[in-house]
């Protein structure tokens, strides 16, 4: 089944009563931060606690990731010898620049797992891009490893970079945004947006996940459990939406039984593009557990 | 001047109680002005010592308090301190519940002038006392109804009421706001009082603003009440309530107040005019906010609400959500001011509420409750009253009352409190029965009482996370590890009683640290 | 590992435990622990404690832990971030994976 990241929720990395409670939450992905929410004097307390609450706590049903602090100090390697260690995190690489740092994270992890005993490749990896020139090799950077199962732009240091600040309508956002999911998906991987840190302005946040879900991400980090629910609602395909993906399917696998080449739906051709949204559709919708009974079998056996 | 010879009439021994032949010459008229007479005829009397021997209170005897002031209350620590001076020994103190600010009263066990406590619930120094052993006779815990019904059977026969009231007029009519004034204090329903006032042989009200007669509407009427008495503060409005009841912004318990209002759309119960209650707590409050949309969506309205009522319930009553709110206890100053205002937020007693001789009870006509729970165990036993270490931390307020009386009852709480689990082996100390608890709602899954299939299979169906409550308790103590049990004493300081006065548990001494 | 000054770790808050480390003059750990909890899981903690110290080979030491509800590995990493502060070792060991 396809693994959703619809919300990917921040998890401060010293914050003891949180990582208890993370895995409570409906979110898809568990981010534990050992980066900006940690402060210089309490870096090795993160770590440790990371390390041991990944070894012993149970996530049922949750991918974790562990955002480690970039690898040009000393704290970043640390970070990686311990978590890499626990074979239970994917590590997100903060303010890349270009595909050589993924490359150079990517060499450490390879070390780590071969002298642990680990299988070497099985540790995932995630790149944030959050400059100017992350943007910009965006591309290179999305293709850099076959570890990498997502990109993800961070946009507080990016619109610094600018010599702007966010606005409600994003229009700053708009290039690296676009930029950050075309390199996600011609390297076939997920595009996750980033934060939205105003917790209380609900309205906002559910204009800015439209937005993102209509240019094509696949999820959004969130920084409070209550942000998830209006994430995951509007990620949700309509009733009407999997009824129609369904019935293309069903079109689709019908042509094929009589050996046609070419289906058709209330007398219209279903064109490739179609097929794809369907079926892409219905894998987001069965992951998210909306298909009904019914539709799950015809689902399955159509697949 | 009579054309009558009262001897004369045949069978007038028959015909009740009559008092002679009448004599017009006896009769004076009161010519006074209502202004007057309110000052010259009333049942003010000048000090508490006074209403108190008025009352003809004696050693031994039971008085009784109510809790509408909550941890603001000043009356309880004020009477007793004046029977201690007064030489009393010995007394039962029936309060319907006391909270931490009673701390004090420590001292009167301790020199003998409390000899008995019944009670809701204990907090606090008090609570803490108790707990280790300051008591020679155990606490007695009563639901709010089963208060009710212990004081309607005369089972617990009041001597003298002591009742705040935030206002009353010159001949007893009290209630828990005042009309005439926009400020000043206010507790909202006085719903627990009304009881101790209709039952006791003397009810003496303490206020700190005498009003105009009438004071209409009243939540006590002057037929109930002998004495009053004007003191300086009744309470500490800080402490009797707060402005509104603030929605939780906690994650943790708005994630459990989601799966709990779902649980309830699932239930079968959530259809046009359904009734509901939600308890105390976080969790159980921040319900109504969940419930309102799915009303909204699915255009629903409940017939009423019951119990302790919020300005989030009174929100919904305004907006035609609910049509009528029942208030035994207002828990804030805009479920008080509704009260005040709101035609259809009607002020009930306890007996109203709940008491378990009473077919047509409240809590009788609920379709669903959400209730709080400090544990929970593999029975669905539920525990309110004692906290994991073993010291009385809680009251009953209407657990039992409720749970029994509700088609669904919905216990909800986090599967672990810091490092304590909530679904346990055992309860520490039994208060209301598994057998009438529903769906337990956790921060890590919902379990349904087995005697519930049906409701089971509902849930299910809803894509709720169901399993069972074993499974639940395992998932517990995988995170926290098994607590090591508890040391206790043979002593028992408190006994806990069901609804109808039977005992379904007792609570024991903590034995001290080694 | 040897502790050369006190060292602190931890927070106040709920679910965390501060545990400040001092250096012992005599053989043993010994432990002064305040919990809400302690009836229930003062020996557990005791015990995590100790043992954490001893895979550290940290032999003697006086422990002053203020407990808040923390879950054993909170309390293992705690003890852990002292030990290594109190020592002033940034020469991490990490336990081995399991394969």
């Amino acid at each position: 089944m396809r693994q959703l990241r619809r919300t990917m929720l921040y998890v401060p990395g010293n914050n003891a009563g949180m990582i208890k409670d993370a895995g409570i939450y409906p979110a898809d992905c568990i981010m534990f931060d050992l980066e900006d929410s940690v402060s210089a004097g309490e870096k090795d307390a993160a770590r440790f606690l990371v390390y041991e609450a990944l070894s012993t706590l149970d996530y049922p049903g949750k991918e974790l990731v562990v955002r480690i602090n970039d690898l040009s100090s000393r704290l970043g390697m640390d970070d990686l010898e311990a978590i890499v260690r626990t074979g239970k995190a994917v590590i997100r690489l903060p303010k890349t620049e270009c595909a050589g740092d993924v490359l150079a994270c990517e060499a450490q992890i390879a070390r780590i797992e071969q002298e642990n005993g680990i299988e070497v490749g099985s540790t995932g990896m995630m790149a944030a891009v959050e400059s100017a020139a992350g943007v910009l090799n965006a591309k290179e950077i999305a293709v850099a490893s076959p570890r990498l199962i997502g990109i993800a732009l961070g946009a507080e240091d990016y619109v610094t970079d600018l010599r702007t600040n966010r606005s409600p309508e994003g229009i700053e956002l708009l290039f690296a945004r676009s930029m950050v999911l075309l390199a996600a998906r011609a390297a076939g991987i997920d595009a996750i947006d980033t934060v939205y840190s105003e917790v209380n302005n609900e309205e906002g946040f559910r204009a800015e996940v439209r937005l993102i879900k209509q240019l094509g991400f696949d999820g959004k980090s969130v920084i409070n459990p209550r942000q998830i629910n209006p994430v995951h609602e509007i990620y949700t395909p309509t009733r009407k939406d999997i009824e129609k993906s369904l019935a293309i399917m069903e079109a689709i696998a019908e042509a094929a039984r009589r050996g046609s080449g070419v289906a058709a739906l209330n007398g219209k051709m279903i064109d490739k593009p179609v097929v794809e949204r369907a079926r892409y559709t219905l894998e987001l919708a069965q992951a998210q557990g909306t298909l009904q009974k019914e539709e799950e079998r015809i689902w399955q056996t159509l697949t | 001047m009579a054309n009558f010879d009262l001897t004369q009439i045949p069978h007038l021994e028959e015909c009740g109680m009559l008092h002679g032949a009448f004599d017009a010459e006896a009769l004076v008229k009161n010519s006074n002005t209502l202004r007057e007479r309110e000052i010259l005829h009333n049942k003010i009397v000048p000090s508490l010592e006074d209403a108190v021997l008025r009352a003809g209170l004696k050693d031994g005897m039971t008085i009784s308090f109510h809790h509408h002031f909550r941890n603001g209350d000043y009356i309880v620590n004020m009477v007793l301190d004046r029977l201690a001076q007064m030489g009393y020994r010995d007394l039962v103190l029936a309060a319907s519940s006391l909270s931490e600010c009673h701390g004090p009263l420590v001292r009167h066990i301790r020199s003998g002038v409390i000899r008995r406590i019944e009670t809701s619930g204990l907090r606090g120094e008090l609570a803490d006392a108790v707990s280790h052993g300051v008591m020679e006779c155990p606490v007695v815990f009563r639901s709010h109804g089963g208060r009710a019904y212990a004081i309607e059977t005369e089972e617990l026969p009041i001597d003298v009421a002591f009742l705040g009231a935030p206002s009353c007029d010159a001949y007893g009519n009290a209630n828990g706001y005042s009309r005439d004034e926009k400020d000043g204090l206010a507790c909202g329903s006085m719903g627990y009082a009304k009881c101790d006032a209709q039952y006791a042989k003397h009810t003496i009200i303490l206020t700190d603003h005498i009003v105009a007669y009438p004071n209409a509407p009243f939540g006590i009427p002057e037929s109930e009440v002998d004495y009053i008495v004007q003191v300086d503060k009744i309470g500490d409005p800080q402490g009797i309530m707060s402005g509104a009841t603030r929605f939780t912004q906690n994650p943790k318990e708005l994630l459990i107040a989601e799966t709990a209002a779902r649980v309830i759309e699932a239930s079968g119960r959530f259809k046009d005019g359904f009734s509901l209650q939600t308890g105390t707590g976080g969790a159980s409050l921040a319900v109504t906010r969940f419930l309102r949309e799915m009303m909204l969506r699915d255009r629903i309205t409940a017939s009423f609400a019951l119990g302790g009522i919020t300005g989030s319930m009174v929100e919904l009553h305004e907006e035609g959500l609910i049509k009528k709110l029942l208030d035994v206890q207002s828990f804030d100053l805009r479920a008080a001011e509704s009260l005040k205002n709101n035609r259809f937020h009607q002020q009930i007693s306890a007996s109203y509420y709940a008491s378990p001789f009473n077919e047509g009870a409240a809590v009788n006509q609920l379709d669903v409750v959400v209730l709080s729970a400090l544990e929970v165990d593999c029975d669905y036993n539920v525990n309110v009253l004692t906290g994991s270490d073993g010291v009385i931390r809680g009251a009953i307020g209407g657990h039992p009352d409720t749970a029994y009386g509700a088609s669904v009852s919905i216990v909800v709480c986090p599967l672990i409190r810091g490092r304590i689990p909530c679904v346990v082996d055992r309860v520490e100390t039994v208060v209301t029965p598994g057998r009438i608890v529903d769906v337990l709602v956790t921060d890590r899954g919902i379990a349904v009482n087995p005697r519930n299939p049906d409701l089971a299979e509902m849930m299910k169906d809803a894509g709720l996370p169901v399993c069972s409550i074993e499974e639940l308790r395992d998932r517990a103590e995988r995170i926290v590890g098994r607590p090591d049990p508890i040391c206790y004493t043979d002593k028992v300081v408190g006994i806990v009683t069901y609804r109808d006065g039977s005992v379904i548990d007792v609570i024991r001494q903590v034995a001290e640290d080694a | 590992m040897e502790l050369k000054k006190p060292g602190v770790a931890g927070t106040l808050e709920s679910s965390d435990i501060m545990v400040t480390l001092e250096p012992a003059a005599c053989t043993g750990i010994d432990i002064d622990l305040q919990s809400a909890v302690e009836k229930q899981y003062g020996r557990a903690i005791r015990n995590v404690i100790t043992d954490t110290l001893r895979e550290l080979g940290i032999h003697s030491a006086h422990v002053l832990a203020v407990d808040k509800g923390a879950l054993d590995c909170v309390i293992r990493a705690r003890v852990k971030t002292a030990a290594y502060r109190a020592s002033e070792e940034t020469d991490y060991r990490w336990r081995e994976a399991k394969p």
